[in-house]
């Protein structure tokens, strides 16, 4: 792997956790809870997801329809300038630590909709997204690779020993930062 | 080093429509547009005591990705892949009807092969469009089970037609004078194979499901439409059928090579409760799909030999502007109608795509007055609104 | 009924109100008045020859080189199993008509659409209010010559090239890298 994509994870990742941090982040990883935020084509290919073959219920992730009791918001679909202000409020619902996966390139960049008036170009003009999962829409497999990552994200946090501040957002790519440096 | 990210502001108190209703101690509350069972992203500005509603106002626009702006700067063949994210759930019918809008300009024929190519991959879209149509319906009125069994057969076509284009759900198969792709070798093997196992399935999903009886109470004269009512609002496809109009594009108005094959139109006759309630509505689609296998049945069985799969088109297209052309297909939500005017140049002057859901949203602040809130649920089950179709 | 039979039963109603019909540029149709509107949709409704039930399809499209606005009607008859096809003409500073949501209720969403998209008044319509886009939207966005605003509600509506967003990522975290060396050397002196 090389070097960037390590540092890339932010602050919170190191090599060594203790066995305690393990035991904690198996059961978090087992039993991550994925809020339904289906709203267009990917939508229905993350029902496919949760389905009978790809089925990521043996992961332990089921869908809950209310941000309060997830812990992953999947953003399948496109996001329309409308519903962006429903989507960082649900964003904001959710209660640490939560995660976010932008699946499908209309979340992630706007997707095939680049010259649409009423698109936005992207879910992480609003929301700081974790994993981006390409694909218009993504199979089944590859949005279970990425929820994958996110379970390796969760299982290098460290809960007891001392650590840089989780959940501030760096910078990156697409969200409306006015950068003054 | 940078300043803090500026969210967007909430600004809910401004909507015209709060002034419009009388509160008169009622609550109002939004059931959307992030919701578990609307169909994708519908809102409902419900103005209830709790249980009963006094009315429903449906909000839509949570999606709308101006397809049709898009369409005035793509070339004619170039806009296909849009024309599925119309109804990602039966994307061949969309491609079908840009196909004929187009094909209807050029004033030109198709080769049969190709014809044959596009209806059996629409009637096999059909079949798993009406799937998850009729398995969300019943994970709405409270049968989670019957939806996996519903993905489970949606699976299989996936993997149909994943064989024959090369997509899961945005197929992008159809091009102005024919199609893409061939059909594979084996494939007609594969197809029957399916329709055997899935013909058994469906007498499975109806002793299950269709007669179950806390379905048919559930659902039995919910909302039932009138004739006259659905006209009037322009309700299409089985919405129309279940209401008693004999109506199918595929019958009277005869396009590709539909003639050829022999089907019947099922009809709601209200067998357990009123016609054109919502039980008539759910019993159409599953009698679709039943059609749906007759008639691949038949066109494997009389597909022709000459494999040509294209027309002759010319490389650019190019069609005076101000010519206009009006196709309509029966989709597996209805009537989908293309309005297109060709533009100077190289693409369209404006896209107009009428839709069976856009209408049906009209009917539910009507016939939504003193139901309760989980027939609302119900309603807009039973009428298949999917949330692309109306905002485009 | 066919086209050719239509028309000369709206034009022995209306007389001069009722255009010829056009030449079929693929799909004939017939023009009307913007002031007719609402009779001749009501005695196409009514007549029970010509019963058309259904407004099927109700579009504009706009020329500003004509510096028109046109309205498209598409109706249909269920009974009788023909079709009809209107269209009017408006000027395209002020495009004002009547609402024809008397005559058919599918025309009340159908309305409201084309009133967000293109900005034509219906006059008469019960409940005229944008649909597709947020309440606070300024502009048509179906005219031609409708600009899309650099932001709303303070999110941007471009996206730039992630090539570029890489370099500026690059270019800060040099700087935080000089800047903790340069505290760096500061501190044992």
């Amino acid at each position: 792997m090389p070097k960037d994509y390590q540092q890339d994870f932010g602050s919170i990742i190191t090599s060594k956790t203790s066995f305690i941090d393990e035991i904690i982040n198996l059961a978090r990883k087992s039993s991550i809870f994925y809020l339904l935020f289906g709203l267009a084509c990917c939508g229905i290919e993350l029902m496919q997801t949760g389905g009978p073959r790809a089925d990521i219920d043996r992961f332990g992730s089921v869908p809950r329809a209310t941000p309060r009791q997830s812990d992953l918001m999947i953003v399948a679909g496109t996001l329309t300038y409308k519903m962006a202000e429903r989507c960082r409020l649900l964003y904001e619902q959710m209660a640490e630590p939560k995660y976010v996966i932008s699946m499908g390139s209309c979340a992630s960049c706007g997707g095939l909709f680049q010259y649409a008036y009423s698109v936005c170009k992207g879910v992480d003009k609003l929301v700081p997204v974790d994993i981006y999962v390409p694909g218009c829409p993504p199979r089944p497999e590859a949005l279970t690779e990425g929820l994958m990552r996110v379970q390796d994200k969760i299982v290098r946090e460290r809960w007891f020993t001392a650590r840089q501040k989780i959940g501030q957002p760096q910078p990156s790519l697409g969200v409306d930062y006015k950068v003054t440096a | 080093m940078s300043k803090a990210l500026e969210i967007p502001t909430m600004d809910m108190e401004n909507k015209e429509v709060l002034r419009r209703i009388e509160i008169s101690g009622d609550m109002l509350l939004n059931m959307g547009p992030q919701h578990p069972s609307t169909h994708g992203v519908i809102n409902f500005l419900v103005q209830t005591d709790g249980e009963v509603m006094k009315r429903a106002i449906p909000e839509v626009g949570y999606l709308h990705r101006s397809l049709e702006k898009i369409g005035e700067r793509c070339t004619y063949n170039g806009y296909m892949p849009y024309t599925d994210r119309v109804d990602y759930i039966a994307a061949m019918f969309a491609n079908q009807g840009w196909a004929m809008a187009v094909e209807r300009l050029l004033g030109m024929q198709l080769p049969r092969r190709a014809e044959y190519c596009r209806i059996v991959a629409c009637e096999l879209n059909r079949i798993s469009s009406h799937l998850i149509s009729v398995g969300t319906m019943a994970m709405d009125v409270g049968a989670v089970t019957p939806f996996p069994y519903a993905l489970r057969e949606r699976e299989f076509i996936n993997d149909l037609l994943e064989e024959l284009c090369g997509a899961r759900l945005t197929y992008n198969y159809l091009r102005i004078g024919g199609v893409a792709f061939d059909l594979p070798t084996g494939y007609e093997e594969k197809v029957s194979t399916f329709l055997d196992h899935f013909e058994k399935i469906l007498d499975e999903f109806n002793r299950l499901i269709t007669y179950n009886e806390i379905f048919v109470k559930r659902l039995a004269n919910l909302a039932p439409i009138s004739k006259e009512m659905a006209i009037d609002y322009c309700l299409v496809g089985p919405n129309l059928r279940a209401s008693g109009v004999d109506f199918d594009v595929r019958k009277a108005l005869p396009y590709s090579v539909y003639p050829e094959f022999h089907f019947d139109v099922p009809l709601g006759k209200g067998e357990v409760g009123t016609q054109g309630d919502a039980w008539d509505r759910f019993w159409c689609r599953v009698e679709e799909m039943r059609q749906s296998c007759r008639i691949l049945r038949q066109a494997l069985a009389q597909m022709p030999k000459e494999r040509e799969i294209m027309g002759k088109v010319p490389r650019k297209i190019k069609i005076p502007e101000g010519t206009e052309a009006y196709s309509r297909i029966e989709s597996a939500r209805g009537d989908m109608q293309y309005y297109v005017v060709a533009g100077a140049g190289e693409n369209a002057h404006r896209v107009k795509i009428r839709t069976g859901s856009f209408t049906a949203m009209g009917i539910i602040d009507t016939l939504s007055r003193g139901l309760m809130i989980a027939d609302l649920v119900a309603l807009i089950a039973s009428l298949d609104v999917v949330a692309p179709e109306i905002d485009r | 009924m066919r086209l050719e039979e239509i028309q000369p039963r709206l034009a022995a109603k209306f007389g001069e109100r009722v255009g010829a019909l056009a030449p079929a540029n693929k799909d004939a149709f017939v023009p009307i008045q913007a002031a007719d509107i609402v009779e001749v949709c009501k005695f196409a409704k009514e007549d029970p020859d010509l019963a058309f039930d259904c407004l099927m399809n109700l579009s504009s499209v706009d020329w500003p080189k004509k510096n028109q606005i046109e309205v498209v009607y598409h109706l249909w008859s269920y009974a009788k199993r023909h079709a009809l096809i209107l269209k009017v003409v408006l000027d395209r500073a002020q495009p004002r008509i009547a609402s024809v949501e008397s005559v058919w209720k599918s025309a009340d969403w159908l309305e409201r659409e084309q009133f967000d998209l293109m900005g034509i008044q219906f006059e008469g319509h019960p409940d005229l209010r944008r649909i597709m886009l947020p309440d606070d939207w300024v502009g048509n966005p179906l005219r031609k010559d409708y600009a899309e605003q650099p932001q709303w509600h303070n999110i941007t509506t471009t996206r730039d090239n992630s090539l570029e967003g890489y370099v500026r990522l690059d270019e800060l975290k040099k700087k935080a890298a000089e800047a903790a060396a340069a505290s760096k050397k500061e501190m044992p002196s």
